[in-house]
């Protein structure tokens, strides 16, 4: 600081100091005194209402819950299969995945109705004897733009299913779908927790949750052809 | 206690401080970024297995494989099919775009009739109930021979069917559309005595010369020539491009030589008169393997020696001489015909010229020449049992004129169809079936034929597409596209060896259409007697697997069929005329002997310049449209907006007072037009050129209304030896608009 400056501040700060004068200084505080409590009050009013609507109403406004067309459980598909997850949700042949099974899939036991179910009724008169797809609504569908190969993750990556789909080849039901009303996007991908915190690797699917395993295993943090990292790695 | 206005404020801190503590605000800005990015207006191809299904392109003669793509069952993608002899994986513009054909809004999407002049729905069963009514009628009233047809082929199961029906109902009728396959393959019938269909072993040969060839601007079979070309120029083979316009094919050769358009047949035979006159010919081929040499000889050396032949081209003698000796001087020359992509059959002589040309330096069945593909065979259908109705209907002549009298040798001659209907009172023809053609577009003079087609009292189109032709017809019986139908494509035009493709569906058809060799069977079975007996196949498709019999099983597994030993060099050199000889000339080519530039009628003071069409990849000329696809990526210097532009040489527009860039207003003698002026130094003095494919005025809104259509600025010129329509050009006149 040059000595112009340190003069400068030392002539404002006794500018300053001059104003304040005694007699003026007990009227200040005695009003102030005496509204502090409602303005405290409707500042914790204004704080609580705006916490509870970012953190309750929010959330509920934001998302819309439907039921799955038909109910599906999966720990009984489970125990008839020999090949797990992969015996439905399976790589085609040129090693793209086929994710949710067509009706092709389904026809060869569910030509008839089986059980008792009301589900199984449902599935059989509307969608197999009328040759209908069923419209499932997938949790893990990502926005468009983002680019994810599953051969790379679970033949090459070696990755297990549930890592980022979590038990959900354990349920006995499937849960209502809630899709975001703004993106139209599946509630799965920001999580559950609206302040986005996770306790489980499949809790959140955002691009955070990529990267930040792609950085502790230390596996291809850029392109595989050109060994540069960017945006069009994933967003294509 | 008092509520404030510091209360208020203190509320919405409060609040803000609050909301900055919660989720809110970063999830909306999460939020709506993801919106932003992915708005569901935004069109995004649906997720699926991918699966191809190789099948043949039908949208030109050029018979490619072709492998579709597939995600679920939607067509996403055409590509070239790997390993296809024509093609080798290569695709054009045209067969790429093709999904838009299929997808399109300008499908017809079910049978239409026109009632006082608007379109209606009707049913198939109605449809052809009332062409059966019509043509039973004209048959019971001894007119069979009232009905005619154009289509874009004679061979194959579609044509040959409606050929079938053609004979057994009593019309001799059956047109096809002209191009240049006619006098290729006039020139291979006279002077060899077969009715075949010319193969160029182009990338076999050493030496290209083209006189006006489109060699990669649509000529013959387009990515086969672009294949061929390209194998030419690797092996350090030389390309000459004879033509009036720098053409793309012309900058990519290595030399171009501007001749007076309308005289190429002339440089052919100067160019003979200095290899005879040297002695430079394939002795070997005109001692043992020819006829008719000392007449031809003669008719050389006394009507074109280089003087005069320069005096009729522009070139000068050493430029005429120089090339003649090295053609002749080359190890496998050989000099291909047909300007631009052989959309006008053009003149026999010149075909002839060249053709003869080809014979005198041996490059007749010699690897890297030109080889006669003989026809394909495969349809071997039971002999049809004509009534006495159907043989007294075949007894009339054709309506054309073709094979009888000054055009014995001719097939087909649409181009006289219009002038025949127009100079009756009646027309001769009552009853009109086009399918696979847009003659109200294609054809010269547009308006004679758009007159001639009013007279027909019943015009039934079998276009899947609202073309111009369907919109003036009276029935639309829309056909399957070929992405959702069986077809065979027995030749690939240009391709050196006998070949078929099976095109075969790759979706479901979209819309309620009908394969036409389903109509046309249903037709025969309805009609009764006869006629149906001769139609006894269940389905297309049923005809087509026992036509092509034991070649099915390979057509389905490997989408073609070819005769690979088949080559130039395998082919005897005993030819099919009366001498077994290669006839340099004989009683029937009458065509040389009386050789003359074809010229361009028309008042010269009048109209002062000469218009040329020309061919570019980027525009479908025939009969199908140009798909949104192509008319995107056209070149600002071929069309601006709605605008064509007209290619002008500078000295041209200087002496008519034209400015580049700015619109002046085209008139022929068929009609007048606003075009803009674009300066092209490519282009010779006098001659001034805008591309084919353009100024439909019907389709969709991405093609009509684009530009100026040639043809309905275009006359027909009469070839005289062949009654083919011989304009290569019409007399213009460009004035400041």
């Amino acid at each position: 600081m040059s000595t112009e400056d340190k003069a400068n501040e030392v002539s404002a700060e006794a500018q300053d100091q001059e104003p304040i004068t005694p007699p003026t200084a007990p009227e200040q505080t005695g009003p102030g005194q005496g509204a502090g409590g409602p303005i405290t009050l409707f500042f914790i009013l204004g704080l609580v209402a705006s916490l509870v609507l970012g953190w309750v109403i929010f959330p509920q406004l934001l998302y819309s819950h439907k039921e799955q067309p038909v109910q599906f459980n999966h720990v009984l598909h489970n125990e008839m299969v020999e090949d797990g997850c992969a015996s439905c949700h399976f790589f085609r042949e040129d090693g793209t995945y086929s994710g949710v099974p067509k009706l092709a899939q389904c026809i060869d036991c569910h030509e008839e109705v089986q059980g008792e179910s009301e589900a199984e009724a449902k599935f059989v008169n509307q969608y197999v004897l009328k040759g209908r797809e069923v419209p499932w609504l997938v949790y893990s569908r990502q926005p468009d733009c983002v680019f994810f190969s599953h051969v790379a993750h679970v033949k090459m990556g070696q990755m297990d299913c549930v890592t980022c789909h979590g038990d959900i080849g354990e349920s006995e039901s499937l849960k209502p779908y809630e899709a975001n009303r703004i993106t139209g996007y599946s509630r799965d991908i920001w999580g559950k927790n609206i302040a986005g915190i996770k306790f489980n690797s499949w809790d959140r699917m955002k691009m955070d949750d990529c990267s930040e395993c792609h950085v502790r295993g230390n596996v291809n943090q850029g392109s595989v052809q050109t060994k540069r990292g960017g945006c069009f790695v994933c967003h294509k | 206690m008092k509520i404030d206005r510091r209360s208020f404020l203190s509320f919405a801190i409060g609040g803000a401080a609050g909301t900055a503590l919660s989720p809110l605000p970063w999830k909306l800005i999460d939020d709506s970024s993801i919106w932003s990015q992915n708005w569901a207006w935004t069109p995004v191809p649906k997720k699926g297995e991918t699966t191809y299904v190789n099948s043949t392109c039908t949208l030109c003669p050029g018979g490619c494989g072709i492998s579709v793509r597939r995600v679920d069952d939607r067509v996403v993608k055409i590509e070239g099919m790997k390993d296809h002899p024509v093609n080798e994986g290569g695709v054009c513009m045209l067969g790429l775009a093709g999904t838009q054909l299929l997808y399109g809004p300008n499908r017809v999407q079910t049978p239409k009739k026109k009632v006082n002049g608007k379109w209606r729905n009707i049913s198939w069963d109605a449809a052809l109930s009332e062409i059966v009514e019509k043509l039973g009628d004209l048959r019971s009233n001894g007119q069979s021979h009232n009905l005619a047809c154009i289509c874009d082929s004679d061979r194959g199961t579609v044509p040959e069917l409606l050929n079938r029906f053609f004979t057994v109902y009593g019309s001799p009728n059956f047109i096809r559309t002209p191009s240049i396959q006619d006098n290729y393959e006039l020139a291979l019938y006279l002077t060899q005595g077969v009715r075949a269909m010319p193969g160029f072993e182009i990338q076999d040969a050493d030496f290209i010369l083209s006189f006006g060839s489109g060699l990669i601007e649509g000529w013959e079979s387009p990515i086969y020539m672009f294949r061929a070309k390209s194998a030419l120029k690797e092996k350090g083979g030389r390309m000459d491009q004879i033509e009036p316009r720098l053409s793309k094919t012309a900058a990519k050769s290595d030399k171009w030589i501007v001749v007076n358009p309308g005289t190429e047949g002339a440089l052919a035979l100067g160019m003979a008169n200095v290899i005879i006159d040297e002695g430079l010919f394939n002795r070997d081929f005109v001692d043992n393997y020819s006829a008719g040499f000392a007449e031809y000889k003669k008719l050389v050396i006394d009507g074109f020696s280089p003087s005069i032949v320069s005096k009729m081209t522009g070139l000068e003698v050493a430029v005429i001489a120089r090339l003649a000796r090295d053609f002749a001087g080359s190890r496998k020359p050989l000099a291909i015909c047909g300007r631009g992509a052989g959309r006008n059959p053009g003149s026999l002589q010149d075909f002839l010229a060249v053709h003869i040309l080809n014979a005198l330096v041996g490059s007749i069945n010699r690897g890297g020449g030109i080889v006669a593909v003989p026809e394909p065979d495969y349809i071997d259908w039971p002999e049809v049992e004509m009534d006495a109705t159907a043989s007294a209907g075949m007894q009339h002549p054709r309506i054309d004129g073709a094979g009888r009298g000054k055009y014995k040798s001719t097939r087909y001659l649409l181009n006289r169809l219009p002038e025949v209907i127009n100079s009756g009172q009646e027309s001769p023809v009552q009853v009109l079936f086009v399918t696979d053609a847009n003659p109200l577009y294609t054809m010269a003079d547009t308006e004679a034929v758009a007159k001639a087609f009013d007279k027909i009292p019943l015009v039934v189109s079998f276009s899947s597409y609202m073309d111009e032709t369907s919109s003036k017809a009276d029935l639309i019986l829309p056909n399957h596209v070929f992405l959702e139908r069986f077809e065979d494509v027995p030749f690939a035009r240009g391709f050196p060896k006998p070949i078929i493709g099976l095109t075969r569906p790759v979706v479901e058809p979209l819309y309620n259409t009908r394969h036409t060799g389903d109509v046309i069977i249903q037709l025969a079975q309805k009609m009764g007697g006869p006629v149906a007996e001769a139609f006894a196949w269940d389905s297309y498709d049923a005809c087509l697997e026992e036509s092509l019999a034991d070649k099915w099983d390979t057509l389905l597994e490997d989408g073609y069929w070819v005769d690979s030993e088949f080559s130039a060099a395998a082919q005897t050199r005993q030819f099919e005329t009366d001498s077994s000889k290669f006839e340099f000339s004989n009683s029937d080519i009458n065509a040389l002997p009386v050789y003359h530039s074809v010229r361009i009628p028309g008042d010269e003071s009048f109209y002062p310049l000469l218009l040329v069409p020309y061919d570019t990849m980027r525009l479908a000329s025939g009969y199908i449209g140009s798909p949104p696809f192509l008319v995107k990526a056209l070149e600002d210097t071929v069309l601006k907006v709605n605008d064509v532009l007209v290619e002008v040489n500078p000295a041209t527009a200087k002496k008519l007072g034209l400015s580049h860039g700015k619109y002046a207003t085209l008139t022929t003698p068929g009609g007048s037009a606003k075009v803009k002026v674009r300066f092209f130094d490519g282009i010779m003095p006098g001659v001034i050129a805008i591309p084919r494919g353009l100024g439909h005025t019907a389709y969709d809104k991405f093609l009509a209304g684009k530009g100026v259509n040639y043809n309905a600025l275009s006359e027909p010129l009469e070839d005289a030896a062949t009654g083919l329509d011989a304009a290569w050009g019409v007399r213009a006149k460009l004035s400041k608009a």
